[in-house]
């Protein structure tokens, strides 16, 4: 009776456009790319929404009504929204009629799809404030399960996420913690009380994600009924099967020519043939279901790359560098009382900019490359840097101007 | 195999890149085991003991030998040019009256060499020896290879092409078996403005003879002024169209307005030098431009050395070699997108020659950022080692072997 749980992460990155040296001090709007290029936010907003949000979002509905027991989950970053809310309505309004239906589960993340987690514990907790209170206000749930930026997970993090009152955690089930132990089982994580860890089945979702239009693959050509045969073949022997993806899968990494939507059309319906398959969303795996063992998982672990590790976003002098100058402003920033300013400097946190500064096999021109919008990971930091000294501008500034405040 | 190689220049007597890279093919095609006799166009007298010296270093083991005929000339020089520095320096009766005249003198002399030495294969480098292997083919009937290093398009960024000399590279390439480009884009160049069918080009690469960059020098040039916090950009090359120097003068201005600690030096000579001095006072920076003059050796080295970042705006390069030297000396680069060097080397700071913009604010984030520094250093310098000039010369071998399998038998 394998549980099929479907979650999909929703997120577009504010990419700072070209800001060299002479734009600091003069030019406070960092994400504005105007030229029809990589690095314009609206235009690859609104090219993502017709590949995939859209198409995806109306097949996901009509999927919902022909299939009562068919469900769904998402975790749509604060970034996101405030684009779609201001460039794309028509794409946050199918998200909401999705929502209406009742089976759709939306999921907590950091507002920023930031790093907060790994450097400040009080940002991490302000993040994920932001992000419920504007789940609950557009889609009138509130989000009982956490799923942080890129499935980055460790101990810690499951024990601060109950401690804020979350029923659920999702991670990667990456092999080299599971070892011989399956991710088809819900597991508690060491060091909680009632917290439920929700592990990734990355083959079978890396299968659809990556592998879909992959013609060496000897699995080629991936069919709905061929899929759901491998989830029903896991019968007697899983609780709950974890397919975790980006939602641009649909669409945009999987052209509409490679039939992806097709399969996505016959999925449900083929589950559903098996009788002892059934959906779920993970709040309802977490109540439904045991733990079945403890899970000690010290070391931070992600979805990303091979060694599914941190290495994406923080592996070279670059990275390290960016990110320790970006959070030890945290104190003066969050004093300015600025609003704009404060959320300026959280946009900067949103792990893409740290992925775009990855020298990893940069020069191989993998996957790495065909995500990086900037030319190259220096282009990417250069920018980056020139973004951080006007915001430290614009922080003493509104001290200065605070303190003036003050004496007249 | 024995290989009749026509070139123009060696070092310690080169004036540029081409130059080096002979030295550096030559030199893996030796340890090959490759006969290779060198041509170069003459001997002039007062360089022989000198020579020898390096010479006896890198070939006296080796079966190659170095033949002198005629005048060593700088190739990079305009034939216009030419007259007027051959009759400055009184060098009418070394050198013949015309850079052309010279350049046919080598191919008269080839007919000669070509008979007498034995050889399976001819390989020319550039414009001024392609003569001199066209008439070798002709003697011998042997295949001919010609190794392209700049074409005149990149020497004169394009306007005021030289039809003489265009037309001297177009008989090479065209009477050549084959014909070895140092990037894709002198490939397209050949293809695009020389007719050349891309099937009878193959890109090889040029490299650096790393042991020699990594031996250690006694000084530290500007070892007080980096103590003193200066910053330290340096330009290496001629002082011409195709190098961009008026590029790097215009990126040095901006650069200081933004941070006045910086030093600029400029290691190179050429048509552009008053000019750029010129430019220089002009702007109101000569203060912080030096200008050091042509350097080689371990001079050159304790530049790379000294310098944060080394900056190569080429209008149109076919190569780069010095990128490769500054990165194996532990600097950092910043190079011209349109270079054939760029295609090898990733971990590099890379503009568009004519954004004067970027370019300074990739040098000012360059001196600015230690952590931008050590990953384009570390990861620059692990690229140039994955490359060096025993693949060159390999796969000049395989080329080799591709035609003497397919020419006719003589």
């Amino acid at each position: 009776m394998p549980s099929i749980c479907f979650y999909f992460q929703v997120h577009q990155p504010l990419r700072i456009k070209r800001y060299r040296i002479f734009n600091v001090g003069k030019d406070h709007e960092y994400f504005n790319e105007s030229q029809p290029n990589n690095l314009n936010n609206r235009h690859i907003l609104e090219k993502v929404a017709r590949k995939s949000y859209l198409p995806t979002n109306a097949l996901l509905l009509e999927l919902l009504k022909t299939h009562p027991e068919f469900k769904i989950s998402f975790s749509l970053s604060g970034v996101l929204l405030e684009q779609i809310e201001q460039h794309a309505p028509e794409v946050l309004h199918s998200f909401q009629e999705l929502a209406a239906t009742g089976r759709v589960e939306f999921l907590a993340e950091t507002y920023y799809h930031s790093l907060s987690f790994l450097y400040s514990s009080d940002e991490f907790v302000s993040q994920v404030s932001l992000h419920h209170a504007k789940i609950k206000k557009l889609f009138c749930q509130s989000p009982k399960v956490f799923r942080n930026t890129e499935l980055i997970y460790n101990n810690a993090l499951a024990h601060t996420v109950e401690q804020m009152g979350y029923i659920g955690i999702l991670a990667e089930g990456a092999d080299h913690i599971l070892e011989w132990r399956s991710p088809n089982f819900l597991y508690k994580p060491a060091g909680t009380k009632k917290i439920k860890l929700l592990l990734k089945n990355y083959k079978l979702s890396d299968d659809i994600a990556f592998r879909f239009s992959c013609h060496d693959w000897s699995e080629f050509p991936l069919t709905a009924p061929k899929f759901a045969q491998w989830v029903s073949a896991l019968n007697g022997n899983a609780e709950v099967v974890n397919i975790f993806m980006d939602y641009e899968t649909f669409g945009e990494h999987q052209w509409v020519e490679t039939g992806i939507f097709d399969f996505l059309r016959h999925l449900p319906g083929e589950i559903l043939k098996h009788p002892d398959n059934n959906f779920v969303t993970p709040s309802e795996a977490a109540s439904r279901y045991n733990p079945t063992a403890v899970l000690d998982m010290a070391h931070f672990v992600s979805w990303a790359d091979t060694e599914r590790d941190l290495s994406a976003w923080l592996s070279n002098p670059m990275q390290n560098e960016a990110a320790r100058q970006l959070f030890a402003m945290e104190p003066q920033i969050l004093a300015t009382e600025n609003p704009l300013l404060v959320a300026d400097w959280r946009k900067l946190q949103t792990s893409d900019h740290f992925y775009y500064m990855c020298t990893k096999w940069f020069a191989d021109g993998d996957v790495h490359k065909y995500f990086n919008p900037y030319e190259s990971p220096y282009d990417a930091f250069i920018s980056f840097m020139n973004v951080l000294l006007d915001i430290k501008l614009r922080q003493e500034d509104c001290i200065k101007n605070k303190s003036n405040a003050l004496f007249q | 195999m024995k290989i009749l190689m026509f070139g123009w220049e060696l070092p310690p007597f080169n004036s540029g890149g081409l130059g080096v890279a002979c030295h550096g093919l030559t030199k893996a095609l030796a340890k090959e085991n490759i006969c290779v006799r060198f041509v170069l166009p003459k001997r002039i007298g007062n360089y022989d003991n000198f020579l020898n010296i390096l010479f006896g270093d890198d070939f006296t083991s080796s079966p190659s030998a170095t033949k002198w005929i005629l005048a060593l000339l700088n190739p990079y020089i305009p034939p216009l040019e030419y007259e007027a520095i051959r009759l400055e320096h009184g060098l009418e009766k070394l050198f013949g009256p015309t850079l052309f005249d010279e350049v046919g003198n080598y191919a008269i002399k080839a007919h000669t060499i070509a008979k007498a030495e034995p050889h399976n294969i001819i390989h020319a480098h550039d414009w001024l020896s392609f003569l001199a292997g066209i008439e070798a083919k002709r003697v011998s009937g042997n295949p001919l290879v010609v190794h392209v290093h700049a074409t005149e398009f990149d020497r004169t960024g394009g306007s005021c092409v030289n039809q003489t000399v265009y037309e001297i590279e177009r008989k090479g390439v065209q009477a050549a078996d084959a014909v070895i480009a140092v990037s894709k884009l002198t490939k397209d160049t050949l293809t695009q403005h020389y007719g050349v069918a891309p099937d009878k080009i193959s890109v090889i690469y040029n490299s650096v003879d790393h042991e020699e960059h990594e031996a250690p020098i006694k000084d530290l040039a500007l070892a007080k002024a980096k103590l003193n916090g200066y910053g330290i950009v340096l330009f290496a090359g001629r002082l011409t169209l195709q190098k961009g120097p008026d590029y790097f003068l215009r990126a040095a201005q901006k650069v200081l307005e933004h941070n006045e600690k910086v030093l600029f030096l400029i290691a190179g000579n050429g048509d552009m030098e008053v000019q750029i001095l010129e430019t220089a006072i002009r702007l109101g920076i000569i203060d912080k431009i030096f200008f050091t003059g042509f350097l080689r050796g371990d001079e050159l080295k304790q530049l790379y050395r000294a310098a944060d970042v080394f900056v190569m705006p080429s209008v149109s390069e076919p190569f780069g070699i010095t990128v490769l030297e500054s990165l194996v000396n532990g600097t950092p680069v910043l190079i011209s997108k349109r270079s054939g060097v760029s295609e090898v080397i990733h971990h590099a700071l890379k503009v568009d020659f004519w954004d004067i913009d970027d370019t300074a604010d990739k040098i000012i984030a360059a001196l600015k950022h230690p952590p931008l520094r050590q990953c384009l250093r570390e990861y620059g310098k692990q690229e140039v080692y994955q490359y060096s000039w025993y693949d060159a010369a390999k796969h000049c071998l395989q080329l080799y072997s591709k035609l003497l399998k397919t020419a006719p038998a003589y």
